[in-house]
């Protein structure tokens, strides 16, 4: 029998219906291969009985021809959701021992469509990171290592340990979230599929926040097929979360029909940036070339917001971030540390609790907040908001989608050293303008560079307009070729 | 502009995070890098631009003012590190 790990979201499906095999014995396959795989330390926490226990009741729904959309499909979660009696820490300290005593809306989308639930995975502190080394659980390790090397390599961040498990075949698919980066810079950078919707498409109820207009949930998969197939399950119209938009949730599979002739595709000219590796440029005029080939029509635009994005992001975010962690106090859950009285229990605690790129971004977010900077920071940076979804607006009267490269980079190495919290933070420079706008925005693979390194574009849609995104992005899949699954050294 | 090392204590007081003297170095080094890189805003005319407060119109969602959830006090105190009674317990705040 095949490797059941080997199969894709849409196969196993499949080999489900057919009944090739069981929902246990998918599951099985999976519980092992994590096991094997301990030196990714992709996941945070294993929930394999668990797992069993949802596979037998799919058996029992598959054998009774009651199969869910999802039925026996084996998921990673990540560690950023709320899972009722199952840990969620968001990788910090300070939610020591944490159990919901409720269930994220996403991943309840996900088990109410029948998935199975692997575990939780790691992922940057509080999704602060574009390598998932800020985890207090530790680092994360990219399955992919360049050709004729050992070296370990980063897999991204924040989403580290969902694109890390998606590419290592140890999920079929993972949940990832997304506020500067955080799906498509991993998935880029493990030779995965990862869409960020657009802002509201998803219900955010549940999930641990950093910035509250940026956070956005979304998957991280093998294929742009099964990336599609989770999204359509994850999203939904909430009542819990009030920025979650009325409009129906369309069948993404069906718009993969691999047909794009005469679509528009922008090429932003201001994300031909100073320094921009030879072979990112190279990728990106790849990708412009497979889509004329198919029929897409290239149209050259100008986004002149893009080089602030990044800026106003890093004021936005930290400010919405430093509200949202003022509820870790040591009182509510997790950590406390003993102090003199209760402010001193507040500031232990939280300096116990935090790990470093928390609490820069929570001193940055305080101090912008503060009295007398309010206009000058966050104010500001939300009028340049304006400015940046205007830009898109524009743009989007002459193109249907538009190309850029996903990240400045193939994944590097792991530890290196970085003084600058800025020269990390330029990381997000392709993704982040898109959080900004609230625009959906997918990275799928692109071939390898020199190295043997995965290497991924973006496309960035219409509000609401994911389905352009995944027919776009399955002609450049189809063009690229599926990547095969990293050499296992693990 | 740039912060002192007195600013960065106000302002760790103000996230109710305690610093040490080191910390307080090192996040003066760190915080004003990150001020100068975004001083670059400053270029862009925000004149008469709105805020951006949502991404999509949407009109503000409103529900029937009833109780639709609770009675499970057990349930909101279960991860408290200290709680008696379903209540959280705390050190001492009045003298």
């Amino acid at each position: 029998m095949t490797d059941l790990t080997s199969l894709t979201i849409a196969e196993a499906r499949e080999g489900l219906a057919k009944k090739e095999f069981t929902a246990t014995e998918l599951t099985t396959s999976y519980i092992k291969a994590i096991d094997g795989a301990d030196q990714l330390n992709a996941y945070v926490t294993k929930t394999p009985e668990k797992a069993l226990e949802m596979a037998k009741a799919s058996d029992e729904r598959l054998a009774k021809g009651e199969a869910r959309p999802l039925e026996g499909i084996p998921l990673g979660i990540k560690d950023l959701y709320c899972t009722k009696g199952v840990g969620a820490y968001a990788c910090s300290h300070i939610l020591d021992g944490f159990k919901p005593e409720y269930e994220s809306t996403v991943s309840q989308n996900l088990w109410d469509d029948g998935a199975v639930m692997l575990g939780k995975l790691a992922m940057d502190e509080f999704a602060m990171g574009s390598t998932t080394e800020t985890s207090y659980f530790g680092p994360v390790k990219n399955p992919w290592r360049a050709e004729g090397e050992t070296i370990d390599r980063v897999p991204g961040g924040s989403s580290g340990g969902s694109a890390a498990a998606v590419a290592a075949r140890i999920c079929a698919g993972a949940t990832a979230s997304d506020t500067g980066g955080s799906i498509r810079q991993p998935a880029a950078f493990t030779g995965t599929v990862g869409i960020k919707p657009t802002y509201g498409r998803c219900s955010r109820w549940g999930m641990i926040a950093f910035a509250s207009s940026l956070d956005q949930a979304g998957p991280i998969a093998r294929t742009v097929r099964d990336a599609a197939i989770m999204l359509k399950s994850m999203a939904s119209v909430d009542p819990k979360d009030t920025t979650s938009v009325d409009l129906p949730v369309p069948d993404y599979e069906a718009a993969l029909t691999g047909n794009v002739k005469g679509m528009r595709i922008g090429i932003p000219k201001e994300y031909r940036v100073d320094g921009m590796p030879e072979e990112v440029e190279a990728n990106w005029q790849q990708g412009i070339d497979w889509l004329k080939a198919a029929g897409a029509e290239i149209v050259d635009i100008s986004l002149p917001m893009t080089k602030y994005a990044l800026p106003a992001y890093y004021i936005v975010a930290p400010a919405e971030a430093s509200s949202n962690l003022a509820r870790y106090d040591g009182v509510k859950y997790g950590l406390r540390v003993n102090g003199n009285d209760i402010v001193d229990m507040y500031e232990k605690t939280r300096a116990a609790g935090f790990g470093s790129e928390v609490k820069r971004r929570i001193l940055i977010g305080t101090y912008v907040l503060s009295a007398g900077y309010y206009d000058a920071y966050y104010l500001r940076a939300q009028k340049i908001r304006s400015l940046i979804k205007q830009d898109f607006d524009k743009a989007f009267q002459t193109v249907d989608t538009i190309l850029t490269p996903a990240t400045p980079s193939a994944a590097f190495e792991l530890n290196k050293e970085i003084t600058d919290p800025v020269e990390m933070y330029l990381n997000d420079i392709f993704t982040v303008t898109v959080n900004m706008a609230g625009l959906p925005g997918i990275s799928v693979p692109s071939g390898k560079n020199g190295q043997g390194l995965p290497m991924g574009l973006q496309l960035i849609g219409k509000a609401f307009d994911e389905e352009t995104l995944f027919r776009t992005a399955g002609v450049l899949e189809e063009a690229a070729g599926i990547l095969e699954a990293p050499a296992k050294w693990w | 502009m740039s912060i002192d090392k007195d600013t960065v204590k106000r302002v760790a007081r103000l996230a109710r995070l305690s610093v040490t003297e080191e910390e307080a170095e090192s996040l003066k080094g760190e915080l004003n890098s990150i001020l100068n890189w975004v001083e670059m805003l400053n270029e862009v005319d925000v004149d008469g631009v709105a805020p951006m407060t949502s991404v999509v119109t949407q009109e503000m969602k409103k529900r029937d003012d009833v109780v639709t959830d609770g009675n499970y006090a057990n349930l909101v105190v279960s991860n408290a590190p200290a709680s008696e009674e379903n209540y959280f317990m705390v050190p001492k705040v009045i003298e």
